[in-house]
């Protein structure tokens, strides 16, 4: 495969080496998320990548009520991270039912669905 | 919509079919019997439809299958795909094509079998992927966070969700049409399957098959039909995002604007409706727009819809025929909030009949709070 070019390739390839970049516009200096080729805020498409702070805090979270036999409930919720911007994910490590809004959480490198994906821990106190 | 479209089209006919179970049957066959019952009322018959305004939950072209299947082969289609609230959309530019002569007679039409080809929710969609490899179930999770948020910020509570779905089954009980018409408290509510906190089975629409459609022309031939005339008499969208990771503010959706500008078009205000029908997929959606659409400030929809304040002898009369939490939600329930408001003006609603109403309101949502869009419908007495 050749170098990664399109943005999606970009941070798939960088969750593949444990890394979590985020698209920072060149034009305005805001981040955006999910990656794509202009800037959402001012349109600009001069794009960098820088990597993210990994921190966080839940913004809003879920429960997926699902039978123990299927897997089990798990968590769902929107992480807003340090440079503005929010992602689906889970926190992971407590009960799904103990995440709450305003939770302070560290992003880190996990698997979901068998692929690289940005996963959260609650801080540590 | 702007002003100068206010009062340019007429609802002559409204139909429907399959409502609850419809074995046997297709999507299409569903979509197809739903047009004629529109047509029958309105005296019409398909040869004179001659444009079609239609999305399907299924295929990638479902307007033109539609079209085949009817036996019709009309000189203007729109197929704007934008979930449930497409066929309020569809209020908009059909007005917009029968004003500008492109076609004389107006079909929006839909049709679904979900409940008894899968008994769950049909998608063509795939999960986006930024959100895909997480899980989150379509589209409950994405309310439920809503609702979380919603939570959070206002402290609306599970017990103002609950009165929401208690005041729909109230409405349904009188409705003869509706697929869930027995008791509901709020403690059955509460009690009730936990499937996405803070949601329950019972804050969440029904899974039914059914479909619907609704006969327009223009205003200047409109008495010329059976039924009373009902008139669009404004209709405004807005949509701020596709995928609920993208949701700016998790409690507060586009329907403040397109509410904003549908009131301006028509040239009326709140407190001149009589009766609103809400796209209510979950119980957090009526809260949602009757904050976003000013019927109370944001923040207090909780306390507007409590202890039956929106239920029969409330203060407002809202989802008059049980909402999509009771009475019919075939994947997509946009077109019934027309239907119902329609009825409602004409004085053949299927349940509680109001009194007088010469105004109401009409509220699609799409996706998963992506896609708002708002109508007003008035009898002859508002032109
Ligand atoms: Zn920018």
């Amino acid at each position: 495969m050749p170098d990664a070019t399109g943005p999606d390739q970009i941070f798939q390839r960088a969750l593949a080496n444990k890394e979590i970049l985020l698209p920072k516009c060149n034009d305005c200096g805001a981040y955006h998320f999910f990656p794509r080729v202009l800037c959402p805020h001012c349109h600009g498409s001069a794009i960098s990548w820088e990597p993210a702070s990994g921190k966080g805090r839940v913004h809003t979270t879920t429960v997926v009520r699902q039978k123990p036999e299927r897997g089990g409930d798990y968590n769902v919720c929107m992480v807003e991270l340090e440079e503005g911007v929010r992602m689906m994910s889970r926190v992971e490590g407590i009960a799904p039912g103990d995440v709450i809004i305003d939770m302070a959480v560290t992003a880190f490198v996990g698997e979901a669905e068998g692929a690289p994906a940005v996963l959260f821990k609650p801080v540590e106190a | 919509m702007t002003n100068q479209l206010r009062g340019k089209s007429a609802i002559v006919g409204t139909g429907h079919a399959g409502f609850g179970e419809a074995h046997g049957l297709t999507a299409y066959d569903v979509m197809a019997q739903s047009a004629l019952a529109a047509l029958g009322d309105a005296g019409l018959k398909l040869p004179d439809v001659d444009g079609l305004f239609c999305t399907m939950m299924e295929d990638s072209m479902p307007a033109l299958m539609a079209a085949e299947y009817l036996g019709i082969q009309p000189r203007f289609i729109d197929g704007t795909m934008l979930g449930g609230s497409s066929f309020v959309n569809y209020l908009t530019s059909a007005t917009m094509a029968l004003d500008a002569g492109l076609c004389d007679v107006a079909l929006i039409v839909y049709g679904s079998n979900q409940r008894t080809a899968s008994g769950r929710l049909v998608t063509a969609s795939r999960p986006p992927a930024y959100e895909a490899p997480y899980n989150p179930r379509y589209p409950i999770s994405a309310y439920a966070m809503a609702a979380a948020r919603h939570m959070h910020e206002y402290g609306t509570t599970r017990e103002q969700l609950a009165d929401v779905a208690v005041a729909a089954r109230a409405w349904a009980r009188h409705n003869p049409e509706a697929f869930q018409r027995g008791p509901l408290t709020r403690e059955d509510v509460l009690g009730a399957r936990m499937v996405g906190d803070p949601l329950t089975v019972r804050d969440c629409c029904l899974v039914t098959d059914g479909g619907g459609a609704i006969v327009m022309v223009r205003a200047d031939r409109a008495k010329d039909f059976p039924k009373a005339p009902v008139y669009v008499l404004g209709s405004a969208a807005q949509s701020s995002h596709r995928q609920i990771s993208q949701m700016r503010d998790f409690t507060v959706t586009a329907a403040r604007e397109s509410g904003k500008r549908a009131f301006a078009a028509a040239g009326v205000s709140h407190g001149d409706i009589q009766a609103v029908e809400l796209y209510d997929a979950f119980t957090i959606n009526t809260i949602l727009f009757l904050e976003d659409l000013g019927f109370c400030a944001k923040g207090e929809g909780g306390a507007f819809v409590e202890g039956g304040r929106v239920a029969p002898g409330g203060v407002l009369p809202v989802n008059t025929n049980g909402g999509g939490l009771s009475c019919v939600h075939p994947g997509m329930y946009g077109i019934f909030t027309v239907i119902e408001a329609a009825r409602q003006i004409r004085g053949d609603a299927p349940g509680i009949q109001l009194n007088d109403i010469d105004l109401a309101l009409a509220h699609g949502n799409g996706g998963v709070l992506s896609s708002q869009v708002t109508a007003i419908l008035g009898s002859q007495n508002t032109l």
